[in-house]
């Protein structure tokens, strides 16, 4: 279905090595390798409790794995805490959507951009030149990625008054606004219906078509997943059990047994 | 709400409000109140604790910190301003104010550092420490209070380019212009960049973080700016309100008293400063007038007292439960009724919320 990209599938750009991560007794991953390559969009699968949002959580330096390194352009992530990852270049949106529920929808939006932003609180305070241009320039450009999402009528709500399904399209508009080289998109479509699934399909594509964002997304929906994703990495009890293109991961007979038997949709 | 794109965070209203307020303020005001009184009694205290409550505003209302112990940085502010008036002479009013801040806002620092580890009732519990500390500090170190041994201390004149500020209009006029000024720098934070950065970490500290956000930096920026306006407040407070600097005065009772104004007034909003803090110091006298007026001082003055006391502490659970955003809110959309009664609807879709 892929034509010519803009952005041909590059070098590898995030890579997880031999990730261990326990809760107590509990091993949520372990011994996880797998390589993300530049521009491409890459899927997690898995059934519930898989370990998908742990490994997420680990490549944002939410959780610290006890064992293993996680490496971003060639350089390893250790220390990590979010905001660090952040100003390396990862962004995400979150699976129970993590939204600044009390500030607009064009607020929320702007928070993204935060590390565009850089004038600092004497600055703001006195509104001095620095601080009022790149409050206009960051502005101008989340209103492009309101007008982008199409939530433009919507701009001026609190985003905790918004239905589900715009709240996860805010959430995807934050992630857009880091203008990140990669997104971490923890189920950017659950709860949505085929038209919103489509939608939002629509702009992951186009971001990674127009910006070569490289996208690593966690994806209960096969269609979705067979859709849109250069590779899928498969996870059942923490471990990798099968990686690779989508055709060859659909036909894996381990895949089929783990996670398409009981796959819940 | 309009729908245009917005270039900066001000519209255009902002700037008639801000015209009609400071003509009240500096013209109205001081050409038809001659009485003293007004001004040394209530328009006085009302703009020092407003500006204290903008401070627990910063904190709590934006940053989302429960603090408490607004009173002792305003205490550190007030014994600071002292201290530099009576030691460093040369030192224009103005500076002296900012120093004191400073000072104020480094004890800020010291005492939000728990909020990197503890959050609601346990900060809450942490930062009640400051209040404590610094009162002590003051009250064993005689260097603070001059060796004063009479435990209260006449605060020195106001002098601002060799003209002393004393009558009581003149030192409303010091208090407003002050007050004023870091009431639009307040503004300008809150709404900017800075605010932004402030509710991010109240509404969802991962997510902050996630999008490169320092919970460490902009936690501790906004226990300093909090502890600099209450610290600002505490010397004006002082200098032109009490004329006097005892630690007495700012003992944990007035930190409650700024945390509910914030609360009653909205938390996150700066106009809810001075709602919460004008309800919070006439209720009292409201109720005593009423008192006299209407029961001919048959009304005890302690049950007078008992029931404000009562009134407050419905007012602040009903507050809380039924309109968390204060009176700053209730103002709001009693504005908003009124304008949708003579425009027709916004188109805004309203969706069901799931
Ligand atoms: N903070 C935590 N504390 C304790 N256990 C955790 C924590 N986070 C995750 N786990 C456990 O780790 C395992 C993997 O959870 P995770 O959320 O990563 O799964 P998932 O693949 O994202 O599942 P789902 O499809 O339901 O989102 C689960 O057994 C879960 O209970
Ligand atoms: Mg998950």
């Amino acid at each position: 279905m892929m034509q010519a990209r803009n952005f041909p599938i590059g070098a590898p750009v995030l890579e997880v090595k031999n990730i261990s991560l326990r809760f107590g007794g509990v091993k949520a991953i372990t011994d996880t390798s797998f390589t993300v390559y530049k521009h491409e969009i890459r899927a997690i699968i898995g059934p519930n409790g898989a370990g998908k949002s742990s490994l997420l959580n680990c490549i944002n330096g939410i959780y610290k794995p006890q064992e293993g390194k996680i490496a971003f352009k060639g350089r390893v992530l250790d220390q990590i805490s979010p905001n660090i990852v952040a100003r390396q270049g990862i962004s995400r949106t979150f699976q129970n959507l993590a939204l600044f529920k009390r500030m607009s929808v064009i607020d929320n939006i702007l928070v993204g951009r935060k590390l565009h932003m850089s004038a600092n609180f004497m600055e703001v305070a006195f509104q001095l030149p620095k601080a009022r241009a790149e409050e206009k320039a960051n502005r101008a450009r989340c209103e492009e990625i309101v007008e982008f999402l199409e939530i433009t009528d919507i701009r001026d709500t609190p985003v905790g008054k918004l239905p589900y399904g715009l709240q996860k399209k805010v959430e995807l508009g934050r992630a857009l606004a880091t203008e990140a080289d990669v997104l971490l998109l923890d189920e950017p479509m659950a709860g949505m219906n085929v038209e919103e699934k489509r939608e939002m399909c629509r702009f992951i594509l186009k971001v990674n078509d127009e910006l070569g964002t490289t996208v690593v997304l966690i994806e209960h929906d096969m269609g979705v997943v067979m859709d849109i994703s250069d590779a899928v990495v498969v996870l059942d009890y923490g471990k990798v059990i099968a990686d690779g293109p989508p055709d060859t991961v659909r036909s894996n007979q381990d895949v089929i047994d783990a996670y398409l038997g009981v796959a819940h949709d | 709400m309009t729908s245009k794109p917005a270039t900066s965070p001000f519209a255009r209203g902002d700037i008639t409000n801000f015209a009609v307020l400071m003509t009240l303020a500096f013209l109205v005001i001081p050409l038809t109140i001659p009485n003293g009184y007004w001004y040394s009694s209530i328009l006085i205290p009302w703009l020092c604790l407003a500006l204290a409550a903008i401070g627990q505003q910063i904190v709590m209302g934006y940053a989302g910190q429960l603090a408490l112990g607004a009173a002792g940085f305003m205490a550190a502010g007030a014994f600071a301003c002292f201290n530099i008036e009576l030691r460093i002479p040369w030192m224009p009013f103005g500076g002296s104010l900012i120093l004191s801040g400073l000072i104020a806002a480094a004890f800020g620092v010291l005492f939000g550092l728990p909020s990197l580890r503890v959050r609601g009732i346990y900060l809450m519990v942490a930062t009640l420490a400051s209040q404590f500390f610094i009162i002590w500090m003051i009250d064993k170190f005689g260097w603070f209070k001059n060796y004063d041994t009479s435990g209260i201390i006449t605060a020195q004149d106001i002098v601002i380019f060799g003209y002393a500020f004393t009558a009581p209009l003149q030192m409303y006029l010091v208090v407003l212009v002050v007050v004023t000024l870091l009431t639009i720098l307040a503004i300008n934070m809150t709404r900017g960049s800075v605010g932004r950065n402030w509710m991010a970490v109240r509404d969802m500290d991962i997510a902050a973080e996630s999008m490169g956000i320092s919970l460490l930096r902009t936690k501790l920026q906004a226990f300093a700016i909090s502890a600099f306006y209450c610290g600002v407040a505490g010397a004006l407070f002082a200098f032109t309100y009490l004329k006097s600097l005892e630690p007495v005065a700012f003992d944990i009772k007035l930190s409650f008293q700024i945390l509910f104004m914030v609360i009653l007034g909205g938390l996150g909003t700066i106009s809810g400063a001075f709602i919460g803090a004008a309800f919070i110091l006439l209720f009292p006298v409201v109720l005593n007038t009423v008192g006299n007026v209407w029961f001919h001082g048959m009304v005890d003055a302690t049950v007078i007292s008992a029931v404000e006391q009562v009134v407050f502490g419905a007012l602040i659970i009903l507050f809380l439960i039924y309109e968390p955003l204060g009176m700053a809110k209730l103002w709001e959309n009693i504005r908003a009724r009124m304008r949708s009664r003579s425009v027709p609807k916004a188109e805004v879709p309203r969706q069901q919320a799931s």
